[in-house]
């Protein structure tokens, strides 16, 4: 599980690679309901979200968080992610379209091991911020 | 209603989870992810030394175990907003692996919140160790009840 990122040659400011999600739709939901167990009802019963006084289904926020999750593991690999946290700012809707982005903001070494951290953020078409978070990625 | 603050520190009862494929798999296509690692066997084997899972895979845990393995406390599912959610990954997991997690309730406290109204917020914390006892890794959620219904 080598890291792919190389310590010596990241800059404070460097870009994550972007992952754009086209077309946020509601089988996105109920596969991530699916895949993750979450069925809370929110996220793809169209009766019971109205019966709440919400519009329409909304994604889990975990299924957002997880296409956010694509930038970490593009840039360093998959198992070289060490710290991944986010918050919630904003519902993500049917028909949206998400940009996942992030940079880094510093480098540490923790137990012997070469850390680079940074922050993430998934912005819908009206550039709204609807994640935000941090992480730490081991590099080599 | 007053929260009850005598579940702080409340234990569930240790879960067993079984880092499977098909699991693995099947989480990467819901999250858009193509990256083959979690598709392709022998390239996983020498990227990875096996099918590595996704940083929010452990997420799934949280919601298949039984009851008396995810200490709670009751909250009306139409005013649920997931606030904020950590993993901590200290080792690699891998298919094959079996983890064991136990949860705890870190903390409960409430909060004047916006148009909301008054907010419960619950912090979990799962810990998962695996076949060889070490641990792997930590997931915190805060999980918030609002005052009123969460959309629009």
């Amino acid at each position: 599980m080598a890291p792919k990122v190389k310590y010596g040659s990241v800059k404070i400011g460097d870009s994550l690679p972007t992952v754009t999600i086209e077309n946020v739709s509601r089988p996105d939901f109920v596969r991530y309901a699916g895949a993750s167990g979450d069925f809370v009802p929110l996220h793809y019963d169209q009766t019971f979200v109205e019966a709440a006084g919400i519009p329409t289904v909304f994604a889990q926020g975990m299924w957002t968080a997880g296409c956010l999750s694509r930038c970490l593991t593009d840039y360093a690999g998959a198992g070289n992610v060490r710290q991944f946290k986010v918050r919630f700012a904003r519902q993500v809707w049917p028909g949206d379209t998400l940009t996942c982005r992030g940079k880094v903001t510093g480098k540490s070494e923790k137990n012997g091991e070469k850390l680079i951290e940074g922050e993430v953020e998934v912005a819908n078409q009206k550039g709204e911020t609807t994640v935000r978070g941090n992480f730490a990625v081991a590099a080599a | 209603m007053a929260i009850d603050k005598s579940v702080i520190g409340k234990t569930g009862k240790p879960f067993t989870m079984p880092i499977e494929w098909s699991k693995v798999r099947e989480f990467a296509r819901a999250i858009r992810d193509p990256n083959p690692v979690y598709f392709d066997q022998e390239l996983a084997k020498k990227e990875c030394g096996g099918i590595p899972v996704p940083p929010t895979f452990l997420q799934v845990a949280a919601f298949w175990q039984d009851a008396d393995s995810m200490p709670t406390v009751h909250f009306d599912v139409r005013r649920i907003l997931h606030g904020e959610q950590e993993f901590e990954l200290h080792k690699p997991i891998l298919v094959g692996d079996v983890l064991t997690g136990t949860a705890r309730i870190a903390d409960v406290y409430e909060r004047e919140g916006g148009r909301g109204g008054k907010m419960t917020f619950m912090l979990t914390e799962i810990e998962y160790r695996n076949q060889k006892g070490e641990k792997v890794a930590v997931a915190r959620s805060t999980l918030i009840e609002t005052g009123q219904a969460v959309g629009g």
